[in-house]
C-alpha cells in the first residue's frame, strides 16, 4: 500500500543560537511520533537530506541581519503554506538587536580585524518586519510544550492554544509568591507574556522578559514601580533591553530611560 | 591538459549553525581549501560593553543553545576571578553536576543523532529509526536524562535560569536530585554499551600529529576548572591563555581562526581531553574505552565518536556520584559586590575549551569582553584534516567526497553559531 501523503515540514535558520530548533529535537518523547505524522523535508541541524518545496509548515528561527537574509526569507515565504516564527530572535530580533541602538560600524571594528570582510545590515529585525507571518511562538528559547501544541494544532487545522496574558497571572495560578512584593526583586512579570512555565520566580529570581511583551502591557507603570524599588534609569533601560529589546513595547520603554 | 575540479558543500548539515567548504583542485592536487563560517556576526563582544557584570552569564548563554552552560559558567567564573571571590565546595559540585547534564545532552545528541548516521550511510537519525526504532528510542532517552539534570538544577534545558555569578539562585531539593538516580544508573549502563557499539564502526585510516589543548585537573577529569595544558608541554593558568593563543580574521569566514602563537594550530575537544587526561578517566570509563577499541592515545579524528561515548560513561558515573552525595547547601551562592578588575574563565564545553575575559569598571559595568569559543579554535585543524581526507578520496566522485568531507567536519561536533563570530562544500576542479 502506498504511504499516506504526509505534510512537509521545513525548519529554517537565520541569525540565532540554534536553541529554538534544538527544542524540536529536545522533544525526546515525541520526536519519533512527530516524524510519523510529518515529512521532515528540510532541517539542516538534524539531516543532510534536502527536499524541494513547497512546504506545508515552515518553522523559522533567527532574525534578519544581512542583505542575503532578506532575499532568503522572501523565498521561504513563497515556498511555505504556513510560516511560523519560533523564538525571540525571529519574533523580535533577539539579543543581537542591541546593535539597533548603537553604531554597527564601530561594532564590526570592535570584533573583527578586517571590517571589509563583513556583510551585515545595521539592524537585527523580526521576520514579520519582512514577510507575512502566520503565527509567532515566543521565548528565548521557545517552550517545547508550546511547540508541540503548535504542531498539533496546525496539523489539525485549528488555532494553537497559546496564552497572551502576563506572567503575573501564571504566578498567581501556580501559587508562586510574588518576588517583587515579597522581596523587592525587580521583575518584568507584569508586562511579559506567559508561557515559560513560571521558571524564574520559581527559582527565586525576577522574570527577565524572555517571552517578550504581553498584549497591551503597561510598561510605564512598571518602570515607575521599579524606580520606587531603587532602580536607576540605566537599570530600567537594561532590564527592557535584553532578548526582546526590539519588541516595540520594550523598545519604546527603554528609550524613556537611561 | 590541465584538469580542474571544484567541489562545494553549500550548507553543511547536522552541525549547529551554518558553514561551507570550498575546495579547488588542479591536476589532481588540492590548490586551495577553505572551511568557511557564513553564520552572520552577532557582535556579542561589542554589545556586552556597558552591561552589568551580573547580566553577562545570561546574555552570553545566547551565543549557543546547545552549550549554554559553557557560557553561563565561563562568564560567571571570569566575573568571580575579576571580583576576587571563590565559591564553596557545594556550589562547585552542583556546577559540575549541571555541566555533566550538558555533556550528556550534547554528546548523546552528537553520537547518535548527528554523527552515527555517517558511519551507517544514512542521512539522519530518522532513517536509523526506520531500521532500528528501539535503538533511537534508547538514544533519545540517553539524551533526555542530561536535559533532566539541567531542568532540575537550572529550570530549563536550553538557557537555564538558575545560575548566576557566585553560584545559583536556588539550590535544588535533595529528593528532586535523588529522583534521577535510577535514570542515571540506566544511562551509565547504556553509555558503556554505546562505546562498544560505536567502537565497532569502520573508521577511515587518518592520523594526525595534533597539538592537543585541554584543561587538566589534579583530582578529576577536567570539565569546569583546571590548568591549560598541551601535548607539546605547555602548562599554564587560564589567565595566561591569550599569551599563547591568537585569533586571525580570514576573508572566507565570519569566525575568527584561533591558533597557538608558536604557529601550530591546536586541537580542542574530546580527542584533546582524552589524550591529555586519559589517566584521570575512571576505571569504568577506561574499560569502556578498551571495549570500544581505544588505547590511551587516539589520533584518528573519526574515532572522536568513540571518545565522546567514553566521556558519556565518565559524566554519567560522575553525575550519579554527585547526585548520591548531594546535600542541600546552606547558601546557594556567595555574595558578590562590584569592583574594578579583570577576570578570566575557561571551561570544557562539550566541543572543547571556551575562554572568556572581561574588564570591569568600578560600578561593575563591562568595559571590554573577549570570548574565544571552541569551534573558532578548531577551524585550522579541521582544514588540515580536510586536506588529508579530500586528498585520499580525490579519485572518487564529488558526492562521495562531499559526504566524507562533511563527516570529517562533523568529527569536531562544530558549533557554528558559537564560532561566528560555518558549511557550504565548494569543490573547484577547474
Amino acid at each position: 500500500m502506498a504511504e499516506r501523503k504526509k505534510p512537509k515540514l521545513a525548519v529554517w535558520k537565520f541569525s540565532s543560537c540554534d536553541g529554538c530548533q534544538l527544542s524540536l529535537i529536545d522533544c525526546e518523547d515525541e520526536l519519533l511520533a512527530i516524524a510519523d505524522e510529518v515529512r521532515i523535508s528540510y532541517f539542516l541541524e538534524a539531516t543532510r537530506k534536502v527536499e524541494k518545496g513547497p512546504y506545508d509548515i515552515s518553522l523559522v528561527e533567527g532574525s534578519i541581519t544581512t542583505p542575503h537574509d532578506i532575499k532568503a526569507i522572501r523565498e521561504v515565504r513563497k515556498q511555505s503554506k504556513v510560516l511560523v516564527t519560533i523564538g525571540a530572535c525571529a519574533t523580535a530580533g533577539g539579543i543581537q538587536a542591541l546593535r539597533n541602538f548603537k553604531n554597527v560600524k564601530e561594532f564590526i571594528r570592535c570584533v573583527y580585524a578586517h571590517p571589509e570582510y563583513i556583510d551585515t545590515l545595521t539592524t537585527s529585525t523580526a521576520v514579520s518586519d519582512h514577510v507575512h507571518v502566520d503565527f509567532e511562538l515566543r521565548g528565548c528559547p521557545i517552550s517545547k510544550h508550546q511547540l508541540l501544541e503548535l504542531l498539533n494544532a496546525t496539523l489539525n487545522g485549528r488555532k494553537p492554544n497559546v496564552s497572551h496574558h502576563s506572567q503575573c497571572i501564571e504566578c498567581k495560578r501556580n501559587g508562586v509568591v510574588c518576588r517583587m512584593v515579597a522581596a523587592g526583586t525587580p521583575c518584568l512579570g507584569p508586562v511579559t507574556q506567559a508561557g515559560c512555565g513560571t521558571l524564574c520566580p520559581s527559582k527565586d529570581r525576577g522574570c527577565y522578559g524572555c517571552f517578550g511583551p504581553m498584549e497591551t502591557p503597561n510598561t510605564a507603570s512598571l518602570a515607575a514601580h521599579l524606580k520606587e524599588l531603587g532602580q536607576s534609569g540605566r537599570d530600567v533601560q537594561r532590564l527592557f533591553r535584553s532578548f526582546n529589546a526590539n519588541a516595540e513595547a520594550f523598545r519604546k520603554e527603554s528609550e524613556s530611560h537611561g | 591538459m590541465a584538469e580542474t575540479r571544484t567541489i562545494k558543500v553549500e550548507a553543511l548539515a547536522r552541525v549547529e549553525g551554518e558553514g561551507s567548504l570550498h575546495v579547488k583542485v588542479r591536476d589532481g592536487k588540492i590548490k586551495e581549501l577553505h572551511f568557511g563560517i557564513f553564520e552572520p556576526p552577532r557582535f556579542f563582544e561589542a554589545f556586552l560593553r556597558g552591561r552589568d557584570f551580573r547580566e553577562v552569564p545570561d546574555i552570553t548563554a545566547r551565543i549557543c543553545g546547545i552549550c549554554p552552560i559553557a557560557y553561563l559558567m565561563g562568564a560567571s567564573q571570569a566575573m568571580e576571578d575579576a571580583l576576587g571571590i571563590q565559591v564553596t565546595k557545594p556550589i562547585r559540585d552542583l556546577r559540575r553536576l549541571i555541566y555533566c547534564g550538558e555533556w550528556i545532552e550534547s554528546h548523546a545528541l552528537h553520537v547518535y543523532m548527528l554523527h552515527a548516521p555517517d558511519f551507517l550511510g544514512l542521512a539522519d537519525a530518522l532513517e536509523l529509526a526506520a531500521v532500528d526504532r528501539t535503538l533511537v528510542e534508547k538514544a533519545l532517552r540517553l539524551k533526555k536524562i542530561g536535559n533532566e539534570i539541567l531542568e532540575v538544577i537550572g529550570g530549563r534545558a536550553i538557557h537555564p535560569v538558575g545560575l548566576k555569578v557566585g553560584g545559583f539562585y536556588k539550590a535544588p531539593k535533595r529528593k528532586e536530585l535523588r529522583a534521577l538516580e535510577d535514570s542515571l544508573k540506566w544511562g551509565l549502563e547504556t553509555s558503556i554499551a554505546t562505546a562498544k557499539l560505536v567502537g565497532g564502526f569502520e573508521f577511515p585510516e587518518v592520523e594526525q600529529d595534533y597539538n592537543f589543548m585541554a584543561l587538566r585537573h589534579p583530582d578529576e577529569y577536567a570539565i569546569h576548572e583546571g590548568r591549560l595544558v598541551t601535548s607539546r608541554g605547555l602548562d599554564i593558568p587560564v589567565r595566561d591563555f591569550l599569551d599563547h593563543v591568537e585569533e586571525e580574521h580570514v576573508p572566507w569566514s565570519n569566525a575568527l581562526h584561533g591558533y597557538a602563537k608558536d604557529g601550530s594550530p591546536h586541537h580542542v575537544g574530546p580527542l584533546a581531553r582524552y589524550n591529555l587526561n586519559y589517566d584521570k578517566l575512571s576505571p569504568t570509563a577506561q574499560a569502556a574505552a578498551k571495549d570500544g577499541g581505544l588505547g590511551p592515545v587516539v589520533r584518528n579524528p573519526f574515532k572522536s565518536i568513540v571518545v565522546r561515548s567514553v566521556e558519556l560513561v565518565q559524566v554519567y558515573e560522575d553525575a550519579l556520584k554527585l547526585v548520591r552525595d548531594y546535600e542541600e547547601p546552606d547558601k546557594a551562592c556567595v555574595e558578590v559586590e562590584p569592583k574594578a578588575g579583570e577576570g578570566h574563565g575557561c571551561t570544557e564545553a562539550p566541543r572543547g575549551i571556551c575562554y572568556h575575559r572581561y574588564k570591569l569598571d568600578k560600578d561593575g559595568s563591562v568595559l571590554d569582553a573577549r570570548i574565544i569559543p571552541p569551534t573558532a579554535q578548531n577551524q585550522k585543524v579541521i582544514e588540515l584534516d580536510l586536506v588529508k581526507v579530500v586528498e585520499a578520496n580525490l579519485a572518487k566522485d564529488d558526492d562521495t567526497i562531499k559526504w566524507r568531507a562533511e563527516q570529517a567536519i562533523r568529527n569536531y561536533d562544530p558549533c557554528i553559531s558559537c564560532a561566528t563570530h560555518f558549511l557550504k562544500l565548494e569543490m573547484d576542479r577547474g
